[in-house]
């Protein structure tokens, strides 16, 4: 029967696995070295630095799910359910922060004054420089 | 969890081998994917969760810049870094501790599982050395903001998410850390053997995913520039 095969093709992996484990350990431990390392360069703008860090993260991540939570020799179903929840998660983004970047679009043709966004919202000059806040924040911050 | 309540644990008696077969599944590796898939459906919810405050802190990083790089220099980066360090620890051993079970090392489970309960215990201290100095110098979330000396307005929203995310995070450590002495002491009753060792493998999940989460905290709240 396939039983047999499958069993021992399962007990290899069984004997290399404290191995691939520890190498996985050790990638992970020189990526976070590389994330630090990479977060006292300034590359450019501001940007380029999250999107370098972020990139690690998620190899770091994609490590730590293939090996750790062993999705590389499990079931497709698992990797399909993490994997729809990321690109759910990317759309909870994209619309968001398409809605935050194209928000002081949406004012009347022509319009000379300025409109704020919700009635009674504090004016902060420089702290909003795509728009006035939508949302007032929950205090101001203290006086001294 | 009623599967856990029934099992008849007798590891030596050998009419008894399939008690941890539920008698709704055909085989072990059914039942065994079922718990997974169950697992991974509740690890979806979680990075959803977490999800939300991520995009809320993007926004409002975006919508604040200056506060926010302001704000991340109250942080310790060496702290946050040797925080990191101990949670990918921590999900090696845990790793380790579902191989031992599978290929039934008992002795060897116990201590890889007290190594990762020992890590998470080290992660909350240094949480809480990190939590007593914001708290000290008034570097709370919202209205409860109180540092003085600020040349950058609205560093109060970073602190709202600092606090709610991390908290949310150590929330799930504390969790794991009971998941993973639960499972300490199933495995050292000898509940696990190679066809059954479910708990520690769905436990060792969850204890991923909050390091998975970890790894990208670290960097948004600790090294913006």
């Amino acid at each position: 029967m396939s039983e047999t095969t499958h069993t021992s093709t399962h007990d290899n992996h069984d004997a290399n696995a404290p191995k691939i484990y520890a190498a996985v350990l050790g990638a992970l431990l020189i990526l976070t070295f590389i994330t630090v390392g990479a977060s006292k360069i300034q590359f450019g703008s501001g940007m380029v630095n999250v999107v370098i860090a972020l990139t690690i993260a998620t190899v770091k991540a994609s490590l730590v799910g293939l090996f750790f939570m062993h999705l590389i020799h499990d079931k497709a179903m698992n990797a399909i359910i993490l994997v729809s929840s990321f690109i759910f998660l990317g759309v909870f983004i994209g619309f968001c922060y398409t809605d935050q970047s194209t928000r002081d679009d949406l004012k009347p043709v022509g319009l000379k004054v300025k409109v704020p966004a919700v009635a009674g919202a504090p004016a902060v000059p420089g702290a909003a420089p795509t728009g006035a806040p939508v949302a007032a924040p929950p205090a101001a911050a203290p006086h001294h | 969890m009623s599967d856990l309540a029934t099992v008849v644990r007798d590891e030596h008696s050998h009419e008894h081998h399939d008690s941890s077969l539920q008698h709704h599944f055909a085989t072990y590796e059914q039942q065994m994917d079922a718990g997974k898939i169950g697992m991974w459906l509740f690890l979806a919810t979680e990075i959803l969760l977490f999800g939300g405050l991520f995009v809320g802190f993007g926004l409002m990083q975006a919508r604040y810049p200056d506060a926010f790089v302001q704000a991340h220099h109250h942080l310790d980066k060496n702290l946050g870094f040797l925080n990191t360090v101990v949670l990918l620890v921590s999900s090696f051993t845990m790793v380790m501790a579902v191989h031992c079970a599978k290929t039934e090392q008992r002795r060897k489970t116990l201590v890889y599982l007290l190594i990762t309960l020992a890590c998470a215990a080290a992660f909350l201290c240094v949480k809480y050395f990190e939590y007593e100095h914001k708290i000290h110098e008034g570097l709370l979330p919202g209205k409860f903001y109180s540092h003085v000396g600020d040349t950058v307005p609205h560093q109060f929203v970073f602190f709202s998410f600092y606090f709610m995310m991390t908290g949310l995070h150590g929330l799930h450590i504390l969790g794991g850390m009971g998941a993973i002495t639960w499972v300490f002491f199933r495995a050292k009753r000898g509940d696990f053997n190679h066809k059954y060792y479910t708990p520690v493998d769905l436990v060792g999940l969850y204890w991923h995913l909050v390091d998975l989460i970890w790894i990208y905290l670290f960097p948004l709240l600790y090294l913006i520039s």
